[in-house]
């Protein structure tokens, strides 16, 4: 058996057991959550706890991203309420493996990182939390290529609270 | 228990849109209740919609998404009538699933 498939396996044991525990919740038919989690890629623990933008890129990328005007970022000029800002991308990049966004003043940077498989349109709408105005950066990893576009968003009454 | 998800899958023939809508608290860890203190991290860390057997979308989420979170996007094919099903799973280990009916 090699390292890889030992590695899989071994993986694929331990979130049985995850599974198991859970059925004491009740509320999920056993069987589900292995496959789930198995179809999913690893939970990038690390680069949500990074806290400026180059780092997110850094741990999450390991590469650099160029601006691009093929990125689209539609987010409000003005934020009232920063607890709930829409923030949607769309691109016109070929290719597009997955899409993350950034707030650069929240105390974590990265909001959320999107897999796009094959034959998923490279678009997506969401809803964050902006502490304060911030710039909100997009990346978008085309190609084995990363790609940005980012935007100012002015926030009056900030979402993380006190 | 009802289901946390509330999805509406529309097809338009070649495209399936995909709206979510998830009850959760999206505690950050960072906002302190009325008495000073620190409210735990309670978030959804993944989402994942699942059709005909395929990952067809895949949400890796901090807790900067908003409470009760929002997601749209769109994949091509999906069927009417056809199922697409939806998990999440917290940073406490606690998950819910659905399926939902392609409209």
């Amino acid at each position: 058996m090699s390292d890889v498939e030992f590695s899989a396996t071994r993986r694929l044991i331990l979130q049985g057991a995850g599974a198991v525990a859970l059925i004491g919740l009740g509320n999920l038919p056993f069987g589900l959550t292995p496959a789930l989690a198995a179809a999913n890629d690893k939970y990038p623990e690390d680069a949500f706890k990074q806290k400026s933008d180059a780092d997110v890129i850094k741990t999450l990328y390991g590469k650099t991203a160029e601006p691009s005007d093929k990125v689209k970022l539609d987010a409000p000029e003005i934020a009232e309420n920063g607890a709930v800002v829409p923030i949607s991308v769309s691109t016109t990049l070929a290719d597009v493996t997955s899409i993350a966004f950034l707030v650069s003043e929240n105390p974590n940077v990265l909001i959320a990182k999107y897999n796009i498989p094959a034959g998923t349109m490279p678009a997506v709408a969401n809803r964050i939390k902006m502490a304060k105005t911030s710039n909100v950066t997009v990346l978008v990893e085309a190609g084995g290529k990363l790609y940005s576009a980012n935007k100012e968003v002015k926030v009056t009454v900030g979402g993380c609270g006190g | 228990m009802a289901s946390t998800i509330r999805v509406r899958a529309t097809s338009s023939g070649e495209t399936t849109e995909v709206q979510a809508l998830i009850q959760h608290p999206m505690d950050s860890g960072f906002v302190k209740d009325s008495k000073g203190e620190i409210i735990p991290a309670h978030f959804i860390q993944q989402l994942t919609f699942e059709y005909d057997g395929k990952n067809v979308f895949a949400a890796d989420w901090g807790g900067g998404i908003s409470k009760d979170p929002y997601v749209k996007f769109t994949f091509k094919g999906g069927k009417k009538g056809d199922e697409l099903k939806i998990s999440w799973v917290d940073n406490k280990g606690a998950t819910d699933t659905t399926t939902a009916k392609i409209q």
